[in-house]
């Protein structure tokens, strides 16, 4: 039986006080000091730990992160003097994008390396923008195994970088055709080049020893690239800025150079000097970045790399559009020039939750490259102290190697967990066929107007 | 107490072994009795503060008709103030706006802060305290809370109900009738008509409390409607009640048996749940006590994963074949198969039509579960209110409509809700969130973890169960029956129709906020 690819977690607790969403407060003076005190028959003990943490220094005091909120202390106190609060602290972590609960289930997934299971249905809005407006299928019988929990390891998740041929040609029973170079990955996912801001102590270094333990690749300028790394051994794929050759990058399997009027020059010196290293294209996701990727695909770009902005939204455009919609045009088009399958599609910038690359995939990427997401598993909390040269409050220049792969590993496991559900609940085997599968997935416009628009007409705008 | 409330005694607590030993209690009326809340502080949308400059002179408990003021018969001092019954600042325009009448000025109204932080999108705060107070009461709660709508901005939530200026003459309340057929084939099996439009969804023994399932099927029976066992079993001491209780035939089989197929009235098939669609049960091991693993035959504190799908089904054919099992092994039984919302869902129902199904039950991806994964519930499948008329659609477009009866479910919360989908296409409802918030579920989503819910609804827990009383979740769940079948009703009365079976497929009695044809 071949080997299954397989992510080891350990269990990586906080190693600062997290910010937690809701909290009891006494709000109304007036405690009888009773002797049937609520707080002792807490069903989740967290007053009785919260004292015990107070007598230990080491500890987190945040009672905060710990409430589940049952809300039983708060309705049965005799006086009635503790409400529920959200904590504003928490209402103030990240952005539009990166949410408070992105955040907060990040954390949870780099502290356990599971995925988030909660009860009761879901209580979010309806649909939202980007992602948020899709739904992915399901098969009511149709199964990848049929051994049910225990098949999910047979769900692959791994995919190829670099051109694959339509076709081999043969002359007699002699291959005439030489098949470009391939590496895998084992999981859609690349770890793309961490922002500067982030660069503290060991973090990018810990960051892509995670991605090379666990087979998977990380973009790192070249430049940047720490001191005694080994590219090849690491899984790194240098960013070249410039005509750079020789050197440490020779041993790499990929390498990245940006979009350019000289970038069929660089990338045929490239493949001159190792014809089996793959050259990645880096180029922005504009609105001429389709035109852009056609071009590039014939003259025979191997991999590219389309960046959105941090939010997943097209860069240079007046109405930018999501990527779900940049990627679907890109993919259709090369579809219909017939060279899909001779690139390599990666897409980066607000990739956030596992549901985030399915979809990416789904609209047609190969495979993303994450950023933010490896740095919040780090206990970032977004605050933005590190852009304006601040302190930054979790001291992430502090953090130990060992401590930061756990947590990137952890979160890392857990979206591969969520791919393998998602790719379970939909039949589907492995995750190259879910590629441009949009008959696979439900779009909200779609069903609004095959469902709605039949019976009230036209969606106002 | 409060003069609002009527001199009938309140539901009252009952242990599980009273309740085995009084058979009579398997007799259960719907009739409406206070059930009020289990809970000192029941959380509500405003909050009273009494401060010390009261003199008790007892003006409050005369001015107010809503019961939020309350001096104990015999005692000068008075209750803290029942907050939760209060109606907020519309009061003001009344006469019986206490915060003006106190001589002292000891009375001040604020927002309660607590309020703010329960609830969510689908399940605002507002339906919450709503369906309390139906479940307290057996009565539609003021305008003060929104009873009808929650704020997931789609689907139901932007749906509307379009009455005509009056409703026709001759129209009378009583008129309207809320029955429901349940078996539309032309076939020798019971032609099963349930009181109301909806029935319990499938909660396993294992995920929730023993309490609540048997005031689930106690309300059921008083109500002349169904619940389901889920898929963990058939507890003994549902058999009282086992005209009005469907027995669930999911993929792991736990605890299934010939004799629990023969004794249902409906034997349902969970092909798929919507929360969770393509992916098998999943009992976290804590939650797996001895009791619960020996009715599902497993081994205590493991977690407990069904399959998915069925291991013997590939094909429709298969499926007829499973049907067709269960048809013999009980003969007056009603075959329900109960489904998730794929891209091809109407193929799926017709499938289900073709295979003997007298029900396709849809349930839709915001549905409730006890425990799936985040990404499950918010991703995959379509959400009920596109499912709905899809299926109604193309089922009548195959001439077949009329043979099967269609059932949604996931997001079902309000009677508005079942009007829309009926209207929608649906023939009635599955619910069971609803149920749950009804004997006091806050939807804090913690029913997974540990030893399960810390209010003692989804838990087996020994220590948590007794929290929630046989008698007392009966009442509750009579109670909010009793309302949702006045609102469900009125609303009818509203659109001048006098059944579910006139509303079905009445698309032209809705209309949607984010469509031009509201205007």
């Amino acid at each position: 039986m071949p080997s299954k690819y397989h992510i080891h977690t350990e269990p990586a607790p906080p190693r600062v006080r997290p910010v937690g969403k809701l909290g009891i407060v006494e709000w109304r003076e007036d405690c009888s000091s009773c002797h049937n005190c609520v707080k002792r028959a807490c069903v989740y003990g967290f007053y009785r730990d919260e004292a015990d943490r107070l007598r230990d220094e080491t500890g987190y005091l945040d009672y905060i992160y710990q409430c589940k909120g049952c809300l039983n202390c708060v309705q049965d106190c005799t006086k009635g003097i503790l409400t529920r609060v959200v904590n504003p602290e928490f209402e103030r972590l990240g952005d539009e994008h990166y949410t408070p609960d992105i955040i907060l289930s990040t954390w949870y997934q780099a502290e356990t390396g599971r995925i988030p299971v909660s009860g009761a249905g879901y209580g979010g809005p309806f649909s939202g923008s980007g992602f948020d407006a899709m739904w992915t299928d399901m098969s009511e019988i149709v199964r990848p195994t049929r051994d049910g929990i225990h098949g999910r390891e047979y769900i692959s998740s791994s995919v190829d970088l670099g051109r694959k041929l339509a076709h081999l040609a043969f002359d007699d029973g002699r291959m005439t055709v030489e098949p470009p170079p391939l590496i895998e990955s084992p999981l859609p996912v690349m770890f793309d080049v961490i922002p500067q801001r982030f660069h503290r102590g060991k973090v990018t270094s810990s960051i892509a020893k995670a991605a090379a333990r666990m087979g998977l690749y990380s973009v790192i300028r070249n430049e940047e690239i720490p001191a005694g790394m080994a590219v090849d051994q690491n899984n790194i794929v240098p960013y070249l800025n410039g005509d750079r050759r020789g050197g440490s990058i020779l041993s790499a399997a990929m390498v990245m150079i940006p979009d350019g009027e000289d970038v069929h020059r660089v990338r045929s010196r490239l493949k001159e000097e190792n014809a089996d290293r793959l050259v990645a294209i880096r180029l922005p996701a504009d609105p001429k970045c389709v035109r852009r990727v056609l071009e590039l695909t014939d003259a025979g770009a191997e991999v590219l790399h389309l960046v959105f902005d941090s939010h997943g939204r097209e860069r240079g455009a007046q109405k930018p559009r999501h990527m779900r919609d940049v990627l679907r045009e890109v993919h259709t088009a090369l579809v219909k020039s017939g060279n899909r399958d001779l690139v390599t599609l990666s897409a980066s910038g607000g990739i956030a939750l596992a549901e985030h690359m399915a979809k990416a995939i789904v609209c047609g990427a190969d495979l993303v490259a994450i950023d933010i997401p490896l740095v919040l598993a780090l206990e970032c909390r977004f605050c933005g102290e590190c852009g304006r040269d601040g302190i930054c409050p979790i001291a992430l220049e502090d953090v130990d190697p060992r401590y930061a792969m756990r947590r990137v590993t952890n979160l890392v496991a857990a979206w591969h967990q969520q791919m393998v559900e998602l790719l379970g609940a939909m039949g589907i085997r492995e995750v190259r066929r879910l590629r441009g599968e949009t008959g696979r997935c439900m779009f909200f416009d779609d069903l609004e107007r095959e469902t709605f628009g039949r019976l009230f007409g036209k969606r106002k705008q | 107490m409060s003069t609002s409330e009527s001199t009938i005694p309140p539901a009252t607590r009952q242990s599980a072994e009273e309740f085995i030993e009084r058979p009579d209690h398997a007799e259960v009326s719907r009739e409406v009795r206070p059930a009020p809340p289990r809970y000192r502080n029941e959380i509500g949308k405003f909050s009273v503060y009494r401060s010390s400059d009261c003199i008790a002179c007892g003006r409050c408990v005369e001015t107010c008709p809503h019961g939020v003021h309350v001096r104990p018969d015999g005692y000068r001092p008075m209750m803290r103030p029942f907050e939760y019954r209060c109606i907020g600042p519309d009061c003001a325009e009344t006469d019986n706006y206490c915060i003006d009448r106190c001589p002292q000025g000891a009375l001040s109204l604020t927002e309660n802060p607590a309020f703010k932080t329960i609830g969510d999108c689908r399940w605002t705060a507002d339906l919450l305290a709503a369906t309390w107070w139906m479940a307290e009461t057996g009565h539609a709660p003021g305008p003060h809370l929104q009873s009808e709508i929650g704020a997931s901005g789609g689907g139901f939530d932007k749906l509307r109900i379009r009455f005509p200026a009056s409703p026709p003459a001759g129209l009378r309340r009583e008129d309207v009738s809320t029955e429901l057929l349940l078996n539309r084939r032309n076939d020798a099996r019971p032609k099963l008509k349930i009181d109301v439009p909806w029935y319990g969804g499938g909660m396993s023994f294992g995920s929730t409390s023993t309490n609540v399932l048997l005031g689930r099927a106690r309300a059921a029976k008083a109500w002349n409607t169904l619940t389901c066992t889920g898929e963990g079993g058939y507890l003994d001491r549902l058999i009282p009640y086992k005209d009005y209780v469907i027995t669930q035939v999911a993929t792991g089989l736990f605890g299934v048996r010939e004799e629990t197929i023969q004794r249902t009235p409906v034997v349902e098939f969970k092909y798929a749940q919507g929360a969770k669609p393509g992916l098998g049960g999943h009992l976290l091991a804590d939650k797996n006590t001895p009791p619960v693993a020996a009715m599902r035959e497993a081994v205590v504190g493991t977690s407990l994963f069904s399959p998915f799908p069925f291991h013997s089904i590939y094909s429709v054919e298969d499926h007829k074949k499973h049907l067709d099992w269960i048809a013999h092994v009980n003969p007056r039984a009603l075959l329900s198969a109960k489904v998730s919302t794929p891209v091809d869902v109407d193929m799926v129902a017709v499938g289900s039509f073709y295979a003997g199904a007298h029900i396709v039950h849809l349930d839709g991806s915001y549905g409730g579960t006890g425990a799936a994964p985040n990404i499950a519930k918010k991703n995959i499948a379509m959400p009920i209110e596109y499912a709905i008329n899809r299926v109604h659609q193309f089922l009548v477009d195959e001439g077949i409509r009329d043979q099967i009866t269609v059932i949604a479910s996931g997001g079902i919360r309000t009677p508005a809700d079942m009007v829309k989908a009926i209207a929608l296409g649906a023939d009635g409802v599955v619910v069971g969130t609803g149920e749950l918030v009804a004997v006091g579920c806050i939807r804090c989503g913690n029913c997974e973890s540990g030893r399960g819910c810390a209010r003692g609804i989804t838990t087996t827990d020994p220590g948590l169960m007794p929290m929630t009383s046989i008698d007392w979740a009966t009442q509750r769940l009579v109670n909010l029956y009793n309302a949702w079948r006045e609102m469900f009703v009125e609303l009818l009365y509203r659109m001048g129709l006098d059944s579910p079976t006139a509303l079905r497929g009445r698309t032209d009695l809705l209309t949607h906020l984010d469509y031009e044809t509201n205007d």
